[in-house]
């Protein structure tokens, strides 16, 4: 006890270990960040130095920041522990950097949007409004989204199940590895190629057959299998990934019971699955409905209501929103800015849903 | 699963042993073509609940040609080939009607810079500039995108907190979900401001590059397209990275910290490496989604037939956005060349997509569920 005591503490020696290396304190690195700001402001802003904005003052900061930083560590730290600092900075303002765009989107379209958000927005067409009316709406272009979308879910979904059960729980061989290949492949299919395919095939090929006077015709239904084509992909993959998820032991009991295959994968496999095939379908419906490039191409467009999507023009929310911010009139691009902040709400209303659906499976990865 | 109700079944189950020793059918899908009296008392219908008599031991099943498994299996078989049906049908309608169009083209459709084929005495189209502006619009969208996209999954992967990375993954999610009609209005609506800002700006003191080299008009230019472009990949690039970061495995992490290595530098030497075929992957996958955006290029591109290093002037196209812009006022002519630019984007993206894919599927282990 007395000789500890006694015991001169050590000087302390050169330290070469890095977890007893000397670190900068956290005032430090906030006065740093301070100063940059400051510094960046009196450079960009009051000394005018290359006519600065603000976006130009604020990426200043950051790189006056890092440069500093980098300084500051290389000093008190060693260079490594400084490119280490550096580097988490970069990567945590990749992330401030991404969400800009998102918040600018938000705020742009709350603001613009909520000019025409009225009830003569949504229970009106466009029928007779001129480029001098402010009036009209998008109440049939709302209701061709939907159609469209219903029509193309009610295809899609017995199809890209089947395909994904056939994948899961009979794929063998040459064929299956060629369907999951191609599966992965048609979901980077441009969404514009899938309007072009459904033109020269249904709209220019097949619907003559189906016209009184045998010329092509523009239809929602053209639309909705345009949709079809970009959501026959998601809709597999998803469903596909969720029946991979279902333990073997559940197929397996019911094997063991006797049970046919068929109705194994009807009874067990697929409810069991069911929250999160429900998901991937909400992801993939809310994916078509934003899509405007085939239905530009094959739906027509009009400003009538139309409720029958085998037959005539069919208007879509997307296309409106297409066709009034092109509108030669200065009520055209409100209209398209609230039409634009519809679908949006109804895009992440499916997404949210979706997700939060998501959570509750009792599946995980 | 409901069992068989039991009262009188072991009388039935010994009948039906008696009787049919092949009564316990797997593959038999409905029991309706079993006469009643054999299964005595036992209530039918419930699944499985049927077949099996107790103390088994009858001969093996015997398969049904078409019993219900068989026609199950042919129904999902017909619908995964449904897939490649359409890959195939795409290439050869389009195919189709191109063929007349690029016919009836009087330019050549490889090489010709113009796009007028409504001309119905001359039409004169190619896709050379549509093409160039095709991939220069993207490839300067990945440029901007990929290493904030990578930022952004390695914060997500590996500095955040995990359940504020939940969240904030969740963000990056919203923003894939935003449609990108919505994109495009904002690019043109609001974007296209401060970019005329920064191309005013880039040129005073860049103008010696190449890039910058014009002095206006600025505003609805390839700058603007490719940010508009950027911000619609980031989320893909992001998700697929973030995956692959996260399937490293954990004992390559912790050998590099144990060495003495700073977490950058264990991201450089064990979470990179491990992951470059993803990352080539995803990057590849968000090229793919790049050559292929349309609307959003539609509104925010200025137009025109031109070839040149600049990108802040006023100008620039795409084959997808010339397709969405030229659509209405096409005569049939003019349909079958968009339909033959398209055909040539859909063989681009096909090749880029499974270019992609097959260095995916030789390292399926790292991307799961993302790819």
């Amino acid at each position: 006890m007395s000789s500890m005591t006694t015991i001169p503490t050590p000087s302390p020696a050169p330290l070469t270990n890095s977890l007893r290396a000397r670190r900068l304190p956290l005032w430090s690195l906030i006065a740093t960040g301070v100063g940059a700001a400051v510094l960046a402001v009196l450079l960009f802003k009051v000394a005018g130095l290359m006519d600065g904005g603000w976006v130009l003052t604020v990426v200043g900061a950051i790189l006056i920041f890092l440069i500093a930083l980098a300084i500051v560590s290389t000093t008190v730290e060693g260079g490594r522990a400084a490119r280490n600092r550096v580097a988490t900075s970069l990567i945590y303002s990749a992330f401030v950097l991404a969400l800009l765009p998102l918040v600018s989107v938000v705020i742009t379209l709350v603001n613009k949007g909520k000019t025409r958000l009225d009830g003569n927005f949504f229970n009106n067409s466009m029928r007779n409004i001129t480029a001098f009316d402010s009036g009209g709406g998008a109440y049939h272009a709302i209701v061709g989204t939907l159609e469209q979308a219903g029509i193309a879910t009610l295809i899609t979904v017995p199809l890209g199940l089947a395909a994904a059960v056939y994948i899961v729980e009979y794929g063998r061989g040459r064929l299956a590895a060629a369907i999951r290949f191609f599966v992965d492949v048609m979901t980077g299919i441009p969404s514009i190629v899938a309007g072009l395919f459904i033109l020269a095939f249904w709209v220019l090929i097949v619907s003559p057959h189906f016209s009184p006077t045998h010329t092509p015709f523009y239809s929602g239904f053209a639309a909705a299998l345009a949709l079809t084509v970009l959501m026959l992909p998601t809709i597999t993959r998803s469903t596909e990934e969720m029946l991979r998820l279902v333990p073997a032991s559940l197929r397996e009991g019911a094997y063991a019971l006797g049970v046919p295959k068929w109705k194994t994968i009807m009874r067990i496999v697929v409810p069991t699955a069911l929250p999160g095939i429900v998901t991937g379908v909400m992801l993939a419906i809310a994916r078509a409905a934003g899509e405007t490039a085939p239905v530009l191409l094959v739906a027509g467009g009009t400003p009538n209501r139309n409720f029958n999507p085998f037959q005539g023009n069919q208007e879509s929310l997307s296309l409106y929103i297409y066709e009034q911010a092109a509108a030669a009139s200065k009520y055209g691009p409100p209209r398209a800015w609230t039409a634009a902040l519809t679908l949006v709400v109804i895009v992440l209303l499916l997404t949210v849903v979706a997700k939060l659906l998501s959570r509750r499976t009792k599946l995980n990865k | 699963m409901s069992q068989p109700s039991f009262p009188g079944s072991a009388e039935a189950a010994s009948a039906a042993s008696a009787e049919s020793p092949n009564d316990l059918t797997v593959e038999d899908d409905t029991r309706a073509d079993i006469p009643r009296h054999r299964s005595g008392g036992r209530q039918t219908g419930t699944p499985g609940g049927g077949g099996a008599p107790f103390g088994g031991g009858g001969a093996l099943p015997t398969k049904r040609r078409f019993g219900g498994d068989s026609v199950f299996r042919w129904l999902t078989t017909g619908a995964g080939s449904v897939v490649l049906i359409i890959i195939v049908a795409i290439a050869v309608f389009l195919i189709a009607k191109a063929v007349p169009a690029i016919r009836a083209d009087k330019a050549n459709f490889l090489t010709h810079f113009e796009w007028f084929p409504n001309d119905p005495t001359n039409p004169q189209f190619g896709i050379a500039a549509l093409a160039f502006g095709t991939v220069i619009s993207s490839a300067l969208a990945l440029i901007m995108a990929v290493p904030v996209a990578l930022g952004i999954a390695l914060c997500l992967s590996h500095y955040a907190h995990r359940r504020l990375a939940n969240g904030l993954g969740f963000l990056i999610d919203l923003l894939a979900a935003v449609p990108s009609i919505v994109f495009g209005l904002w690019g043109r609506d609001y974007l296209v401001t401060p970019v005329t800002e920064l191309s005013g700006w880039l040129h005073k003191y860049f103008g010696w590059i190449p890039l910058f080299g014009s002095d206006g008009p600025y505003g609805k230019s390839i700058l603007l397209g490719s940010l508009v472009l950027a911000i619609m990949v980031l989320p893909i690039v992001t998700s697929l990275s973030r995956e692959v970061f996260r399937q490293t495995p954990p004992m390559n992490e912790e050998a590099a910290l144990a060495l003495g290595a700073t977490k950058w530098e264990m991201i450089r030497t064990a979470v990179i490496p491990y992951g470059r075929p993803g990352l080539i992957a995803s990057v590849m996958l968000g090229l793919g989604r790049a050559l292929g955006e349309t609307i959003a290029l539609a509104l925010t591109l200025g137009g025109g037939f031109g070839i040149g290093a600049d990108v802040i002037h006023d100008g620039g196209n795409s084959i997808a956005a010339n397709i969405a812009n030229g659509f209405g006022e096409a005569n049939d002519i003019g349909r079958g060349a968009l339909i033959a630019s398209g055909l040539v984007l859909f063989a681009i993206t096909l090749v880029v997509n499974m270019t992609a894919r097959a260095i995916v599927y030789r390292r399926r282990e790292f991307l799961g569920s993302a790819a």
